[in-house]
């Protein structure tokens, strides 16, 4: 047992810097990131091309998933939701919008990146055993670099001028603009923000688990089930969803068969929605 | 276009049977001898049946991705059906939107109280949750190896007159029969549906909840029963595509499905019953026309999609037509 709460800890830990960085997105733009997924997965092909393809350290390959997919997140910002958002009808064309980017990204990647399963080599050798449990050093390099970054962001989001006035944007757009907040700016950072994470997620985990361009679509809907446990647009909530259902699946890999462990995942996440539509954290919902 | 002539219901009538009597006669005698695009049409016809179902879950404001679970669900009911109690196809074919139907109102009555965003994410998940439940009951729908080789459909007849022949082997033209005719006939309930006192009632819990709830209307029923309606045409699709395919497999229809049902709604408009089709027409032509990039057609494809949404947000309809906008939207730009 004590193993499979460690594995829970492992996947829990990266998963609350996916659920974050969907959640930021979220909050301060409304726009659900159907993208999530997919820009994880180009965030491990990046430190696996920077750490095996050029030789590089592997957290030379870390940095630049961060920047990369970061990047990648301001730019659409700036070209895909911005434009559209300003003259669209109906919100759910920026959710659809997502989706296309999901697809177009995806199909992208399988024409550069290939169908092969990619992986790095370990960041750190030896096993320690801790309460009866195995764990290879590099898992447990993995959670305490996740939980530095979780630190390291809850701290720029509470404390730093920029963290202040993104919240303050989450909260009122017009009241944040009125007190002098570049909010063009603002929003398009906030948004690569967001995607920075994907990407940092991805390059953390290709560390222990090997990417592959197909695998977006499967982390987009963890982080959905993550941010609707938690409540959707609250941090804490994004965090706790993260570990929740780190723990749910790692619980559900050591009792049931393979793709059992998903399909009861998503009964009890329908049935708990039935009872806490807005996740244990989540406000009150329009 | 239909939409033009919406406003006098008998010009609207003559219209629809004239464009059906043209399909029905001229696009056979056209692409008879081509089996490739016959089968594209029959594919599209029933795609944007499917899609009919999604754009009735729009109507009342819910973004429903769970479509292709319920396809999916339509056609494992046909292929298990057909295949080892041997029932008729034509049994099997409402049936099967039966089924979904009654799933549909089953998981439907606690979802729906969701909106928006969460009701988009949960409904993707009931998608994978199909996939994953195909995957996991081997007993029942042989798991990954799908059910194949399902017979083709038998004949139908009633008091020994036959209605329908046997389906041959090979042959296409059924099978674009069977979908044209599915394809007018649910276009034919979305319109009669549309203008009636229930499209009115579903198009005012799209605007606001509490004031249709206010105003007398149960809104959990009636939104219960919309999405029904859109489960029963998924299922029936479902198994349509089930006895075209002549075989079920759990990726037959899946979340990426879903989401291409959506866009074909929104591409043509979500303000016109006959958007899924139009959206359906278009973007499956120009993929079938992007044939020959090979490997980078799905690329393209999807650059397409985004371009669409950039420049035509509100659907490809919109630039023909606008309706009166209904308070609280704004005007297009």
């Amino acid at each position: 047992m004590a193993q499979v709460l460690l594995n829970a800890l492992v996947v829990g830990t990266t998963y609350a810097l996916i659920a974050l960085g969907i959640t930021i997105i979220f909050s301060i733009m409304k726009i659900v990131n159907f993208a999530h997924g997919q820009l994880y997965m180009i965030g491990g092909f990046v430190v696996y091309y920077f750490n095996v393809v050029f030789g590089l350290p592997f957290w030379f390959g870390l940095l630049m998933s961060f920047v990369i997919v970061g990047a990648m997140g301001i730019a659409m910002e700036l070209f895909l939701f911005r434009p559209v958002m300003l003259r669209v009808k109906r919100e759910e064309v920026t959710m659809l919008l997502a989706m296309g980017t999901a697809v177009f990204l995806e199909s992208l990647a399988l024409i550069v990146f290939g169908e092969k399963q990619r992986g790095v080599p370990p960041i750190a050798t030896g096993v320690v055993e801790l309460f009866g449990a195995r764990l290879p050093t590099g898992r447990i390099v993995v959670i305490g670099v996740a939980a530095l970054l979780i630190v390291a962001l809850m701290l720029f989001i509470g404390y730093t001028k920029t963290g202040r006035a993104l919240r303050a944007m989450a909260q009122d757009r017009e009241a944040t603009a009125l007190q002098g907040v570049n909010l063009k700016w603002l929003s398009a950072a906030g948004f690569g923000l967001g995607t920075g994470l994907a990407g940092l997620a991805g390059g953390l985990l290709v560390a222990i688990f090997a990417v592959h361009s197909g695998a977006g679509t499967a982390i987009s809907i963890k982080a959905f089930l993550m941010i609707m446990i938690g409540g959707a647009g609250v941090l804490s909530g994004a965090i706790l969803g993260g570990f929740v259902l780190g723990v749910l699946e790692s619980v559900g890999y050591a009792l049931l068969p393979g793709s059992m462990t998903f399909l009861v995942i998503f009964l009890i996440v329908i049935g708990f929605l039935i009872v806490r539509p807005n996740g244990i954290m989540g406000k009150p919902w329009g | 276009m239909a939409p033009n002539i919406a406003g006098s219901p008998t010009g609207a009538i003559a219209a629809g049977l004239l464009v059906a009597a043209i399909y029905f006669v001229a696009v056979p005698l056209a692409f008879g001898d081509s089996g490739y695009f016959l089968s594209v049409i029959t594919t599209m016809a029933g795609i944007s049946f499917i899609s009919f179902g999604v754009w009735l879950t729009f109507a009342i404001g819910r973004i429903n991705l769970a479509q292709a679970g319920f396809a999916l669900i339509g056609a494992y009911t046909t292929g298990i059906l057909v295949s080892r109690f041997g029932v008729s196809f034509w049994i099997c074919l409402p049936l099967s939107g039966v089924v979904a139907a009654a799933l549909g109102g089953l998981i439907g009555w606690p979802v729906l109280r969701l909106k928006g965003v969460y009701f988009a994410m949960i409904t993707l998940c009931i998608t994978e949750a199909c996939r994953l439940a195909a995957l996991s009951f081997p007993a029942v729908t042989r798991g990954a190896q799908g059910i194949v080789d399902l017979p083709l459909p038998g004949d139908l007849s009633i008091f020994g007159f036959v209605l329908v022949p046997a389906f041959e082997k090979g042959a296409r033209l059924p099978f674009f029969f069977l979908a044209g005719a599915l394809m007018m006939a649910g276009l034919t309930f979305m319109w009669l549906l549309d203008t009636s006192r229930v499209g009115a009632v579903f198009r005012s819990l799209r605007q606001n909840e509490d004031l249709a709830s206010s105003l007398g209307i149960n809104v959990a029923k009636y939104r219960v029963v919309a999405f029904m309606v859109s489960c029963f045409y998924a299922g029936v699709g479902g198994a349509f595509f089930a006895a075209m395919q002549q075989n079920v497999y759990p990726t037959t229809f899946q979340v990426i499905d879903s989401v291409y049902f959506m866009v074909y709604c929104f591409v043509g408009g979500l303000e016109f019953v006959i958007g899924p089709l139009i959206g359906t027409v278009l973007l499956m032509l120009s993929f079938e026309l992007l044939h020959e990039f090979q490997r980078y057609q799905t690329v393209i494809f999807s650059g397409l999609m985004i371009l669409c949404i950039l420049l035509m947000p509100n659907g490809v309809l919109s630039i023909f037509r606008r309706r009166q906008t209904v308070s609280g939207e704004k005007p297009d730009a």
